[in-house]
């Protein structure tokens, strides 16, 4: 059994349809990661990549992700240190990538208020975002448990590891 | 035991069960995987030397090079040169280098047919659903999971059904229908689930306009598109090269329950052009005729298949692009160029005063030749005109049918492109 998946950070502020163009610009395509992390949002937030610490969390409106089947937009977001995203919606796509990068996305339908700065708790397990800061707290839809698992694990790639040494040991 | 939809059905079959429910999470057997040169080999390349894995089934995967064709700089150049030691080592014989792009390539060699389960590693991959699978885009991660397992896990999605009626008028096609449901819908109406597109418009349209709008399902937030197949699917497929095998098997239950049905009618519906920066802000060319353009682009799996080429072709015909403007045309693929050039498609094209491409994702994505500059504006005939996303964020795109793109190309600013096909003959 691991640890259930709780993530606590600062949050970082978005609206609806922030889209895999402006999380992983085309025209870094080409180079590291990390140059491709230093771009992510720039053109919406030019002090998120700069300003991002580790553990913090995303909070964003619908259809977070949406667009590219392009992993660098989910990547980039754990390059630079978020732990977890919490949106209305995603894209479908964006979604499933940031799970395999073993990045907590939830979703609430909930109106989470949250200022910059504030700290918010995730709780993929029982389904809750709480703001630390404030003490209120909102509903998010529980992440299936095969998922929490793959997160726990860091992945799907640390996921499929354990899985094949798993099998070579039988 | 209730009705199943065409996804439903399909899936079904991938997951080795009688019926499946939307909602369940349930594993799936893939029954091909498609990849190209960007989120490719140079991505799971990687992830299978980590894990000591190889290919589960070399027969079952497609490799094509479209994002950085022709290589420009060094980097693109490796890219491709990884892309093509890898299909080497790894005994990959389907391998479509520089034919074109992946979604067109895919139909055009046979490699799809009807109630295939199939992932590709490009969010345009709902364009597979044209012939009737199942087909969905994946990163490049979950792309290194199918090869190394053959499976994939997925949420069974609800089936949301577009349903056409009426004939489209002279001067419109499948893009104007698309570009008018992500208005009406907007981006996140598709809500990740399955857009069933049917109804008698949806019959009457041959198989690259149904790939235009089976393409544009990503525009919607759909995790795929589909059409059930017809005899023009089978006879498309068999011409393609590949079985269409028993379509009857490959048709939605009558009692299937849908969880939205939205109807439109072709018989009112005009050239439409989105505004910068979303497929959603779409209305009637009217609204925005006059907007000067600096370039207008023919280009992506989208906008530039034979018949969009000849689209723009009818507007072009006998006139010249304006001065103020550069019209750009890549054809969808090498095949594409090859027919245009036989049929006398790029003849019309290039008198026009059009310059030819390399067949490739090019500027659409922002990858290739034709990017704009700062404060740019261009018409385009592809799927996407996010922020940033052909040039710089202060570039912007407008988005439209091939035919609304020459119209703009010819008369320098957005214009409707009927007022030069009036009279023109079909």
């Amino acid at each position: 059994m691991t640890e259930p998946v709780k993530e606590g950070g600062r949050a970082w502020l978005f609206g609806d349809e922030v889209d895999t163009d402006v999380l992983a610009p085309g025209i870094y395509m080409k180079g590291s990661m990390e140059e491709m992390a230093s771009h992510c949002l720039e053109t919406v937030d030019p002090a998120f990549a700069p300003g991002v610490r580790p553990g913090d969390i995303v909070l964003a409106g619908a259809n977070f992700g949406i667009g590219s089947s392009r992993e660098q937009a989910a990547q980039a977001l754990t390059i630079l240190g978020i732990k977890a995203v919490v949106a209305k919606s995603y894209g479908g796509i964006f979604y499933r990538n940031a799970l395999n990068f073993g990045l907590l996305a939830v979703t609430s339908q909930a109106d989470i208020t949250a200022s910059p700065e504030d700290r918010l708790m995730v709780d993929g397990e029982v389904g809750k975002v709480t703001n630390l800061t404030t003490g209120e707290t909102w509903g998010c839809d529980p992440v299936p448990p095969h998922l929490l698992d793959m997160i726990a694990a860091g992945g799907l790639v640390p996921s499929l590891e354990r899985k094949l040494a798993a099998q070579q040991v039988k | 035991m209730p009705g199943q939809t065409l996804a439903e059905k399909i899936i079904a079959k991938a997951a080795g069960q009688e019926t499946v429910t939307a909602g369940e999470i349930v594993t799936c057997r893939v029954d091909l995987a498609m990849m190209h040169d960007s989120g490719g080999p140079r991505r799971v390349a990687p992830i299978l030397e980590r894990l000591g894995a190889k290919v589960w089934d070399t027969d079952r995967v497609v490799v094509v090079t479209d994002h950085y064709v022709p290589a420009v700089d060094a980097e693109s150049a490796h890219i491709l040169d990884t892309t093509r030691k890898w299909v080497a080592a790894n005994g990959v014989d389907n391998f479509h280098d520089m034919q074109g792009i992946c979604h067109v390539v895919l139909q055009e060699n046979g490699h799809l047919s009807p109630g295939m389960f199939v992932v590709g590693g490009d969010s345009h991959s709902p364009s597979g659903g044209a012939v009737g699978c199942f087909m969905f885009g994946v990163g490049a991660t979950d792309m290194a999971g199918v090869l190394v397992t053959g499976e994939t896990w997925i949420k069974v999605p609800s089936t949301i059904q577009i349903l056409w009626s009426g004939n489209l008028s002279n001067g419109v096609s499948a893009k104007d229908m698309m570009l008018a449901a992500c208005a009406k819908m907007g981006m996140g109406g598709g809500d990740y689930q399955v857009i069933e597109y049917a109804g008698e418009t949806i019959s009457g349209l041959s198989m690259q306009e149904r790939l235009t709008l089976c393409n544009m399902a990503a525009e919607l937030g759909a995790q795929t598109g589909i059409i059930a197949a017809d005899q023009k699917t089978a006879d498309y497929v068999t011409a393609a090269g590949g079985n269409p095998g028993d379509i009857e098997k490959w048709q939605g239950d009558a009692d299937a329950a849908y969880r939205a049905v939205h109807e439109f009618n072709a018989n009112t519906l005009s050239p439409q052009v989105a505004a910068p920066h979303s497929p959603a802000n779409s209305s009637g060319v009217e609204n925005h005729a006059g907007q000067n353009v600096h370039q207008a682009y023919i280009g992506a799996c989208t906008g530039a298949k034979l018949e969009d080429l000849k689209m723009a072709a009818r507007v072009l015909k006998g006139r010249k692009v304006a001065s103020n403007v550069r019209l750009l045309i890549a054809p969808a693929s090498t095949r594409t160029t090859a027919e245009a050039a036989a049929d006398g498609t790029l003849a019309t094209l290039t008198a026009a005063g059009a310059i030819l491409m390399p067949s490739g994702c090019g500027a659409c994505a922002g990858y290739g030749a034709g990017v704009l500059s700062e404060n740019e504006v261009c018409i385009a005939s592809t799927a996407r005109n996010f922020k940033g996303r052909m040039g710089p964020g202060n570039s912007d795109v407008y988005l439209a049918s091939p035919y609304t793109v020459a119209a703009a190309a010819v008369a320098g600013h957005i214009a409707d492109p009927r007022e030069f096909l009036n009279g023109g003959g079909a």
